[in-house]
Formats: structure tokens, sequence, C-alpha cells
């Protein structure tokens, strides 16, 4: 069998055993052995070179196999925590065997739909894929049945099949563009860039703009960003950490397949403009919301749109060192931020509300807990050693050096802004002393399931300090986006 | 069949189709906004056998077999047993109905405007009538955004997507098979999602007037 079957086909034994066995002993840790699976295919294939299976309709090159470096590792944190916190949901009451059997299957279904998109070598089946990934997760969403969960869940599907057919819109242009182009092609990724000198500028243009609206949405950009607060802070907390971790970023993965056909029809300038005005609207809105924000799940969400706007700005740079940062950021914004929604999943367990004001004195009370999410802060906002510092000054760095002095000043300072509001929000909950008198929940000085937490946060340290076994793929990686000057 | 004969029919087609568009904004009654869109499924087909049958092409038969059964029969079932229990409902818009049909005149323009490009890549009578797959995006948008009913938003994205797939056929330029069904069961998929999350919300809310969800914000 080809190993680019294996991250596909791993995850959806593994969702079919959980259909059948259920929620029990030595199922429960399953899915870790599937995100390995998916990570260590990621490695053999960055090594091995590019390849194909199924056809031609699986493809990978040096950026699909980073990005399934990225889905594994994140993975791997995600359902590593899972156990320990379905445990704790169940004993809570809020959750069943069965729906701890139904959560851990669609979790594996999403892995698989992932881990498709990435894979695919076809722009339609891409398009596929990444609508997949909304419909396996819209359950997750909903998972608790509260009012909030399922208008978060009506939401996130609404406004993501919307966002996701103008998209389609997109695709299926682009494709009457390729039919009338000099040498007609089909939708392969690779033949519509060989191809995209030849295509139709009216044409391509406007499919260009849908397709990374589109795509976009699904990555948490504005203008159609309104699903994400809602949806991450209402899905369970390892959802949200894969939700914020890797979903953003594999949509993130088909904005720049795009801008690589869209810069070899139209020249660099089309997709830059857009990519630049959309990375700063998400920053924008991300550092005004951020600011007054009352929930800590929600804080975590917005701090996922400014991260996500800043991998924008760095596709709209383009160059070279831009596209190395920008696709180390991704790995390390998925790290930490899987790690923080896991914490605050926790937090919430622990303390019952979800609210910045409901929670004090948390590193007294929880030194573990309170010690993983203050120093997951402290990596989200790019502070070294953690690898978010070297990413950010690489885009900032390549941002001056391509003449882009006056959008990126602006990215900077509204990182900056959104970097206060972060440490401000959350020293008020750890720091103090936390609240006494009856009804107060006592918790727990050890933290269980924590090896995951302080090990995603170690890899991000790692990164950050030696980011050099990974640099051969990251170079391998952003020149198959091409190098824009 | 003559060319006179092709442009007549395929033009009745996609008048049909932009006419059923429109009336989902005209209708009151959500079984009748059903009903609308059951025809405008209808309505793709023909004109999806039309193109099959001048471009002489069994591949696009397929299509439009795979439209009726999907756009026509199935969808519009889930549709009506998500409003099993309120068949007298109604639509209840943000935007009174004279102005919902002036604004569907308004962005008919736009569409026809926005489309020049391409109209001209390959100008021919079927890609003449892109212009009217782009219109019923802008008219399905434009529902889903003004409509306070959950089932009326459906029908607005589902007419988003009968938007699209229109442009699909127009361009007379095929999508491999696997990505078709691929994007078939995609759409099938998230109106069986949004079906059940209408029960539940029910359940939650008591009601599917999304103006009850006021639980999120900012």
């Amino acid at each position: 069998m080809d190993i680019l079957l294996i991250p596909v086909l791993l995850p959806a034994v593994a969702a079919t055993v959980y259909a059948v066995a259920g929620w029990r002993g030595p199922t429960r840790w399953l899915g870790v052995a599937s995100a390995a699976g998916i990570l260590a295919c990621g490695i053999v294939v960055a090594t091995d070179g590019p390849r194909e299976a199924l056809g031609g309709w699986l493809r990978a090159d040096a950026l699909s196999a980073f990005m399934l470096v990225v889905i594994g590792a994140v993975a791997l944190v995600a359902t590593a925590a899972g156990p320990s916190w379905l445990r704790a949901e169940i004993a809570a009451g809020r959750a069943t065997a069965r729906t701890a059997a139904r959560h851990s299957l669609l979790v594996q279904a999403f892995l698989a739909a992932m881990a498709s998109a990435v894979l695919a070598a076809n722009l339609g089946a891409l398009w596929v894929a990444i609508e997949a990934t909304t419909i396996v997760t819209a359950f997750l969403v909903g998972q608790r049945r509260t009012r909030a969960s399922v208008e978060a869940a009506w939401k996130y599907v609404v406004i993501c099949s919307t966002g996701i057919a103008l998209a389609l819109l997109g695709v299926i242009l682009l494709n009457f563009a390729a039919a009338h182009a000099p040498t007609p092609t089909g939708l392969g990724l690779a033949e519509l860039a060989a191809a995209a000198p030849g295509l139709d500028g009216g044409v391509t243009r406007v499919a260009v703009a849908l397709l990374i609206v589109g795509f976009g949405t699904k990555a948490g950009l504005a203008p159609l960003h309104a699903w994400l607060p809602d949806a991450h802070s209402q899905a369970p907390a390892p959802v949200s950490a894969l939700m914020s971790g890797v979903l953003l970023s594999v949509a993130g993965y088909a904005v720049l397949r795009v801008k690589v056909i869209a810069d070899a029809a139209l020249g660099v300038g089309f997709a830059r403009a857009l990519l630049l005005v959309v990375a700063l609207a998400s920053l924008l809105l991300a550092a005004s919301l951020v600011l007054a924000q009352r929930d800590y799940k929600r804080m975590l969400a917005y701090s996922s749109i400014e991260h996500m706007g800043l991998l924008a700005l760095g596709a709209a740079i383009g160059s070279p060192l831009a596209l190395t940062a920008a696709l180390l950021h991704v790995l390390g914004h998925g790290l930490v931020k899987s790690v923080l929604f896991l914490g605050a999943g926790r937090v919430l367990q622990v303390t019952g509300t979800s609210l910045i004001s409901g929670v004090r004195g948390l590193a007294a009370s929880a030194p573990v807990l309170a010690g993983t999410f203050g120093f997951g802060v402290l990596a989200l906002i790019g502070l070294p050693p953690f690898s978010l510092f070297a990413s950010e000054l690489g885009i900032a760095r390549a941002g001056f050096a391509a003449g882009l002095g006056w959008p990126t000043s602006a990215a900077l300072l509204l990182t900056l802004v959104v970097a206060g509001a972060l440490l401000a929000h959350t020293s008020r909950m750890l720091l103090g002393s936390p609240p006494q008198g009856p009804g107060t929940a006592t918790a727990p000085r050890r933290l269980p399931g924590a090896v995951p937490l302080v090990g995603g946060l170690l890899a991000c340290a790692v990164l950050g300090v030696a980011s050099l076994p990974l640099q051969h793929l990251l170079d391998a990686a952003a020149a198959t986006l091409g190098h824009t000057p | 069949m003559t060319d006179t004969g092709y442009t007549q029919l395929l033009d009745l087609a996609c008048g049909a189709f932009l006419l059923s568009g429109v009336l989902v904004l005209a209708r009151r009654g959500l079984a009748g906004v059903i009903r609308v869109f059951t025809a405008q499924g209808v309505a793709l087909a023909a004109l999806t056998i039309v193109i099959a049958v001048h471009e002489r092409s069994a591949e696009w038969g397929v299509a439009a077999v795979g439209i009726v059964a999907l756009r026509a029969v199935a969808l519009p079932m889930m549709l009506r047993r998500a409003l099993a229990d309120q068949r007298d409902a109604e639509a209840r818009p943000l935007v009174n109905i004279p102005a919902s049909l002036l604004a569907a005149a308004a962005l008919t323009l736009l569409a026809y405007v926005a489309s020049q490009p391409l109209v001209h890549l390959a100008p021919s009578t079927a890609t003449h009538a892109i212009p009217i797959g782009v219109a019923m995006v802008l008219i399905g948008l434009f529902a889903l955004t003004t409509r306070r009913r959950a089932v009326s938003q459906v029908v607005g994205f589902l007419v988003v997507d009968n938007g699209i797939t229109a442009v699909g056929v127009l361009t007379l330029a095929s999508v491999p098979l696997v990505v078709e069904l691929g994007i078939a069961l995609d759409v099938l998929f998230a109106v069986l999602v949004l079906q059940i999350l209408a029960t539940r919300m029910r359940e939650a809310f008591g009601d599917t007037d999304l103006d009850e969800l006021r639980e999120l914000r900012d």
C-alpha cells in the first residue's frame, strides 16, 4: 500500500473501530496512535520527496508533507489530552461512554478529512475535503446540546458552508478559464500552476477573489470570520484545539495553493493586495475585540484570527523568508494554541465558568495548570525562546525587505495591542488570591493529563531555539510556493 | 435540434430558473417557498438536458439525472421534513417583500455587469446565460441574510448552490465525476446536518426563529 494512503486510512480505520467497539479500555488510546501515524507519514514523505498515489488523485510535495507534520503534531497533543478530558467530563456527568465514543469517532473523521485536504492533487477534491471538515465537526461543536452550543453549531455550518460555496464558484470559474487556456487543462493543482500564465485574466481575477474569500472564511479571516469565536468557545476543548491549531491552517494552505496560481496568471500584485486587506482587517478586528473580552475561550479564539492574519500577511509578502516564517508560524501557533485551548478546557472543568472575571488566583490553587496556561500565553504573544518569536520576526523582516513597510508596521502595532490585552487578561486569571468561601470548587493540585500540554510547549520552545532539522523541509515547502520578488 | 430551437429552449429554462429564484423571495409561506425551490431544481435539470442534447453528451445527461435526484427530490424532501410540524409557518423576512423584489432586480443587474469577463472568454448561447447563475448566487445570499427562519436560511443557501451549479453547467466545462459526486454529497450532508440542528434548536429554544439566537455575542 502506498504511504500516502496511510494518513487518510489510519484515522478512518480508527473511526470505524470507535463506531464498532465504543469508548472502552484499549480503544481510548487509539486516537493517539492514529495521530502519531499521521506525524510519522509526514516525516517519511518529507524526507523521501514528492510522490503520487491513487491514480494521481493524491499528491504530496514538500508543502503537503509539512502540513501532514503540522496535522500530526497538533493532533498528537489534542488526542493525547483527550482521554483525561473525557474522563473528567464523564465524572462530571456531562458526557457518557456513548457520547465519548461518538466524539472520538468524529475527531478521527475530522483528521481523515484534513489529511485528504492537504494531500488532494486536484483543486476540486481539495474543496470537497475542506467542506467535509465542516460537516464532521458540526456535531462536535454542538456536542453539549445547550442553547449556546446549538447556536454556535448553526452559525458555524451556515457561515462556513456559504463561504466555502463562494470558493466552489471560484473553482468552477477557474475550471472554465483552464478549459479555454491555450493548452486546456483540468483542475489538477500542478497542471493549473503550470498553465496559469495562459489563463484569461478577467475570469481568473474573479475566480481568485472568490477562492481567497471562500477559503479565507474557513481560515477565520475577515470578513466572514463571525463563526469562529462562537464555534471555538462552544466546542469541547480537544476539538477547539484541533480547529484552531490545524483546521484554520489547512484552509490557509488552500489559500497558499490558490496564490501560486494567481501569481503566475495575474502577476504578484492582485493576490498580494487582496491578502493584505484581508490580513489587516483580521488583525484590526482581533485587536479591537480581544481588548474588552470577558470570556477566556473567546479571547483565545480572537487570538487565532490575529495569527491567521499574520499568516495571510506572510503569504502576501511572498518572499522565501516570509513563506518559511509563515509556515513555521503555522506549526508553532498550532502547538501553542492547542495547548492553550486544552488548558482552557481544564480551567473550565475546574472553575465551572468561562468568564475571565470568574477565575482568580489560579497560580495558587492549580499551579501546574496555571503554569502551562501562563507559559502558553507568553509563547503566543511571541516571546523567546518559543518559535513564534522567530516566525513573527521573520515575517516582519521580510515585510520591510519587500518594501511593505506600512502594512507591516500596522500589523506589528496591532499584534502588540493583542499581546498587551492577552497579558492583562491572563494575569488577572492567574495571579491574586483564589476566591474563598463555600461553593468554590477546590481544584486538585495535580493536573491529570499534563504531559501532552507540557510536551506541546516544549516542542514549540525547541523549534524556536533550533528549527534546523525543519529548516530543509521549510525551505523546500516555501520553494513549492514559488518565489515572488 | 435546430440552433434557434436550442436558443429558445435554453432561454426558456434560464427564464424559469431566474423566475423561481425571485419567487423564493416573494413567497410568504414556508411551504410555498419549498415548492418554488423544487421548481427551481426542475428548471436547472431542464437546462442541463437542453445542453446535453445540444452537445450530444452522455456526461451532461448523467449530470441532469443527478440534479433531478438531488435538487428536485432529495433536498426538497428533507426541507419538508424539517418543516414537518409547522406547515403554516411564515417566512417573516427582515426586509419586506416589495423591497426584496427590488433588491433582486438590482442584484440581477449587478450580476450582468460583474459577469462580463465570463461571457467574453468564450461567447456562445450558453455562456451568455452565465449572468443568470451569478444573479441566483447573489439572490440566494440576499435571502440567506434577510430571512429569520431556519428553513428559509437553508433554502437561501441552496439557492446559492443552485446558482453555482447553473454557472458550472453554462460554462460547458465539465468537472471530473469524482469531484462532482463529492460536491453533491457535501451539499446533501450539509443540509442533513442543518436539518438535525434545526430540530435540536426547536428542542432548546422552542422555535426556529433565528432571532432567538442571542446567546453568543461580544
